[in-house]
């Protein structure tokens, strides 16, 4: 059942992508409020998908990669929806639905043993690391995601023509964006320092070592260094726009390969080798 | 009546044609008067603000052109701007100005900026002496249906003046303005206003940078405001989110290696200029500079053209009332012409009639009071009799184009001479037309010889 209601919280969530694809080229309302409300509907059922799985399992501990996957999304629908209620604007939308539908839909084709918990101590840790890397994993992506609408906004306004109609009428003011960005930088950033010391200390009961060579690790520690940066940067600076979006796509990009790491690595793996 | 506009809009020229035509408030009296004194023209006045410089005249018959007065003053290559300048004659001369004062041509339909604008340069115009007889009916029609426009039509009432453009943008930029701060460089009308919604918008701070430091002061007092000294601008502006320059300076006051400080100093926190100088104040490289945004006049027209729409049906009937407004002005014009020729007319035989009753009194030897009537009587009746068809017929021709062919006429066929039209027109327009009718007769009188 929870490869089923996971499903069906696709189908919602399409509704929300089919909105991306549109919202390029034209501006509608309507679709903006059905997206949204299919998005809600789709948050409910996925939420019942990650509840069996935890119900059916015991353990909090999304053991499979496509499990993680479908917590990501979910998490990420979590920080887009909280952005929802204090800006209300669906605009970054545009972004965070393609990836949502994506994750979701690679978790949804299918079901995979589940291993990796089993050798593992301390599951209240590992769940706690879980959650927390994934919260800031749905930050940062968010804060990429604003940076995107923020050059978008930065161009529209330079350029002096695309003001008045189409989609830039909709975008939030600029601030209202960097806000965005720059709110779950900032959220982001404890959630990550704190997923990956509750990591550690799972890794360190488990394996009784700190292996810094493992690519996993070696990859999360270079993430977090990339996060910390920005954090920095955009604190002291105040980079905007175009060096702000190349500063984000460099934090995501370090995210997603510190993410792939689990499929090499040697201590960090869903599936037994 | 001989009425030519020439001139240049936001929508003919770029700003860089309109800043080189533009002439500053300073000198405007001094082109005004030359404008006046130029052999082919009667009497002139020049519109000049930031979207519209236009010349307007009332030229003497059968004189030339405005451009030349223009080729002239600018003492330029008339290729330069030639193909951005509209010209205008008579009832399209007159619909314009109607059309110019009743802010219908304006970059923001109904802002009611520009009929002030207008009524100023009138003002300075009539100062010197430029404008007297024809063109101050014009212009004082002009104003009554820019009125008309304003009462009539809601052309005005959702009226988004550059100001309020401003606001929005800034808006686009900043979200809420609350807590911002507004920067005016230069103390102009145009920056007050703008200021005045800004901060009507929740924009919390105000600094007022001019080279005339009494006026920065008297204006910051208004607002509450800070002034600064022109000379300490650069070391302040970067306390300022939004930038408003409206300086007189030939030169850019702004440029982007200034950009690029501020932008160091402010940590990147955007700012946006507004620049509604001609010539511009701010270099438009500027707005290349990430997180720096600046619009010039001809920018904020863009932005606005979404409100356009809205306006339009009633941008139409304030269109028809314009229309009609040119028509009465016309007919209205054309009477003109013909009442000093019918006073000059009826005193022409009236003096007949007295000179003809004092020739024959003495062979009539003395009268009764009763006879003397008699006479006055029937000498009126058919001094009237007579008058009566020419003068209808030229009260009818006045409505007609070929008006001036019939009043012509009349005059030569009665020998009416050229005092006796002024001193009837004085009536109208005292002295000034004189000196235009006398011209404009003696030219006649020179044609037929």
């Amino acid at each position: 059942m929870t490869l089923f209601w996971l499903r069906v919280a696709l189908i919602c969530y399409a509704a929300g992508l089919f909105y991306a694809l549109v919202a390029l080229t034209h501006t509608s309302e309507i679709l903006g409020k059905v997206a949204l409300h299919a998005a809600y509907l789709g948050m409910v059922f996925h939420l019942v998908s990650l509840t069996e799985a935890v119900v059916q399992t015991g353990q909090i501990a999304t053991a499979s990669a496509h499990n993680a996957e479908s917590l990501l999304a979910f998490l990420i629908m979590v920080v887009f929806m909280l952005a929802y209620m204090i800006y209300k604007t669906t605009t970054p939308g545009i972004v965070v639905f393609p990836l949502v539908f994506l994750l979701t839909f690679v978790a949804a084709t299918g079901q995979q043993p589940l291993v990796f918990a089993s050798v593992v101590v301390k599951k209240g840790w590992l769940a706690a690391h879980i959650l927390m890397i994934f919260t800031g994993y749905a930050a940062l992506f968010l804060s990429f995601g604003a940076s995107i609408l923020y050059l978008m906004q930065e161009r529209a306004l330079k350029s002096k023509r695309k003001i008045a109609n189409g989609m830039f009428a909709r975008l939030p003011a600029l601030q209202v964006i960097d806000d965005i960005g720059f709110r779950s930088l900032m959220l982001g950033f404890p959630f990550m320092t704190l997923g990956l010391l509750a990591g550690s200390v799972v890794a360190e009961a488990t394996y009784g070592r700190f292996d810094f060579l493992d690519p996993k690790i070696l990859l999360s520690i270079l993430m977090w260094a990339v996060y910390l940066l920005m954090v920095f940067i955009r604190l002291h600076v105040g980079w905007r726009g175009r060096r702000a979006a190349l500063l984000a796509s460099v934090a995501f990009v370090a995210a997603i390969v510190a993410w792939m790491a689990n499929y090499f690595s040697g201590m960090h793996r869903f599936v037994a080798s | 009546m001989k009425f030519q506009l020439i001139g240049v809009n936001h929508k003919t020229a770029p700003v860089e044609v309109r800043e080189r035509l533009a002439i500053p408030e300073s000198r405007l009296a001094e082109a005004c008067k030359k404008l006046a004194e130029h052999p082919s023209v009667a009497e002139g006045m020049i519109v000049s603000t930031c979207n519209r410089v236009e010349f307007i005249a009332n030229m003497k018959n059968g004189a030339g052109d405005l451009r030349e007065f223009l080729r002239e003053y600018f003492e330029a290559d008339p290729g330069q701007f030639e193909s951005h300048l509209y010209e205008f004659r008579e009832d399209e001369a007159i619909r314009h100005i109607f059309r110019v004062a009743a802010s219908l041509d304006s970059m923001v339909v109904g802002e009611p900026q520009i009929l002030g604008q207008v009524k100023e340069a009138y003002a300075t115009a009539r100062a010197v002496g430029a404008v007297r007889a024809q063109l101050d009916q014009l212009l004082t029609r002009a104003f009554a249906v820019a009125k008309r426009v304003r009462t009539e039509t809601a052309v005005g009432s959702s009226s988004v003046s550059i100001a309020s453009v401003a606001v929005e943008l800034a808006e686009k930029i900043f979200g809420s303005l609350n807590g911002k701060s507004v920067y005016l460089v230069g103390a102009g009308k145009m920056c007050e206003l703008a200021a005045r919604h800004l901060l009507a918008h929740g924009a919390a701070s105000l600094f007022v940078a001019n080279r005339t430091y009494d006026r920065a002061i008297r204006l910051a007092q208004k607002f509450n405001g800070q002034a600064i000294e022109f000379c300490r601008l650069y070391d302040t502006c970067d306390r300022a989110d939004i930038v408003i320059t409206s300086t007189g300076s030939p030169n850019f006051i702004f440029k982007p290696e200034h950009g690029e400080k501020l932008m160091a100093l402010r940590k990147n926190r955007p700012m946006f200029f507004i620049d509604i100088a001609v010539p511009r104040d701010v270099d438009p490289e500027m707005n290349k500079i990430d997180g720096i945004f600046v619009y010039d006049i001809d920018d904020l027209q863009q932005a606005v053209s979404s409100h356009f729409a809205d306006r339009k049906k009633e941008a139409e009937r304030a269109e028809a009332i314009v229309n009609d407004e040119v028509r009465k002005f016309h007919a209205r014009l054309q009477t003109l012409d013909v009442v000093p020729t019918i006073v000059s007319l009826q005193d022409h035989l009236e003096t007949i009639r007295q000179a003809e009753i004092d020739r024959v009194r003495g062979r009539l030897g003395s009268m009764t009071t009763d006879q003397e009537l008699a006479v006055e009587a029937l000498t009126r009746g058919i001094v009237n009799k007579i008058m009566h068809t020419p003068i209808s017929t030229l009260k009818t021709a006045a409505r007609d184009p070929e008006s001036t062919t019939v009043i012509d006429l009349v005059r030569r066929l009665f020998n009416l001479h050229d005092d006796a039209k002024s001193s009837g027109a004085s009536k109208v327009a005292r002295g000034a037309s004189s000196e235009t009718s006398s011209d404009s007769s003696s030219e006649e009188r020179r044609q037929k010889s």
